[in-house]
């Protein structure tokens, strides 16, 4: 099920994903008690390049962290093996990439032009 | 040869799996309760006394082969050192075949899937020198040496295995006998099948499938705790793979 290679991608995801979450964590306490409405976050986020990145690579990681979990539970509890389970895995990883991706899109160079 | 009234004045009610080509059940059976009797005692009775058609698997009697581990109300345990007063619950017993493994005939299993997963692991020593050569100088106190030694004492007796969830939901997992004894070569510096035995144990079903849980821990009778073995061999594939070295 897991081979060397899918459980270093797993692993080497969630090293990212730490500080990455503390430091969300961090900017969401920041932006609620200072009172930043949308408008205002947006303002700092739109056309950042520092904030795509942050929170892309946010969204690469958790995709790919996600997928090779969810291939393992798919696996042992389900049963599900072979060419459907990758394609599960996969389509799961590029759902979760499809749907961050378009989130970190929109607040940071989407809505850049608005 | 018919059993009296035992010593103690009680009966334990016994129930063992009987299983022969396909589906099973288990049977009810009533062994004198005696002190200080073990597990495999009531199954030898049960077979002696009641029964002379009872299939099981013991040798020594004494912890050291590794032949008699079953299921015991539920859980592995070496049954030649089990006493009955340890774990029967209201002197009631429930005596199965080892969890996670094929049956033959009641309670003894096919120990070959077991086995052929140390094969399988690369779990076997190579050496690097012939026996013409000078004995290689180990000292007690090499790191290495210790590492090997946490983990040498197996027996063989599959309890680990039959313990293992991981090894239940996936059949192809190698388990914690087979990568404990992998531990222990890598760990070997006469051993010189290293990287065939890195690479085993980094394959589909090998170490990093485990996910840590303990059970092989938690019920191996000489306390070795092959999860620390497994999350060694973890470290030291992650590791060659950052070509960190081992």
């Amino acid at each position: 099920m897991l081979n060397l290679h899918l459980y270093m991608a797993q692993r080497l995801t969630a090293l990212i994903m730490v500080p990455l979450t503390i430091g969300h964590l961090a900017v969401m306490i920041y932006a609620v008690q200072d009172g930043l409405s949308v408008a205002e976050i947006l303002a700092r986020t739109q056309g950042s390049l520092a904030w795509f990145l942050f929170y892309g690579s946010f969204v690469v990681a958790v995709s790919i962290h996600a997928a090779i979990g969810m291939r393992v539970i798919l696996f042992e509890w389900l049963g599900i093996k072979g060419a459907v389970l990758s394609a599960i895995s996969w389509g799961l990883c590029l759902l979760l990439l499809g749907l961050g991706a378009r989130a970190v899109w929109a607040v940071t160079f989407a809505g850049a032009g608005i | 040869m018919g059993e009296t009234v035992p010593e103690t004045g009680e009966f334990l009610e016994v129930s063992i799996w009987r299983q022969q080509n396909g589906d099973g059940h288990f049977e009810s059976f009533q062994v004198p309760r005696r002190d200080n009797q073990t597990i495999l005692d009531v199954v030898a009775w049960v077979q002696q006394q009641a029964d002379p058609t009872l299939s099981y698997r013991f040798a020594c009697r004494v912890g050291m082969c590794g032949s008699c581990a079953m299921m015991v109300n539920g859980a592995p345990r070496w049954t030649c050192r089990t006493h009955v007063q340890k774990v029967a619950e209201d002197n009631r017993l429930e005596i199965a075949p080892l969890r996670n493994l094929p049956v033959i005939k009641d309670l003894a299993v096919d120990m070959d899937p077991f086995f052929d997963k140390w094969v399988a692991a690369e779990a076997v020593f190579e050496p690097s020198q012939t026996r013409d050569d000078p004995m290689a100088p180990i000292t007690p106190e090499d790191p290495m040496r210790i590492a090997a030694s946490d983990a040498i004492e197996c027996i063989n007796c599959a309890v680990c295995y039959a313990a293992c969830d991981v090894v239940a939901a996936n059949p192809d997992y190698l388990g914690p006998a087979a990568l404990n004894r992998a531990w222990s070569l890598v760990n070997d510096s006469r051993d010189d099948g290293q990287d065939a035995r890195l690479k085993a144990v980094s394959a589909e079903g090998g170490c990093h499938n485990c996910h840590a849980q303990q059970g092989c821990a938690r019920y191996c009778p000489n306390e070795l705790n092959p999860t620390v073995s497994i999350s060694g061999l973890k470290r030291v594939t992650a590791k060659s793979l950052l070509g960190w070295g081992r």
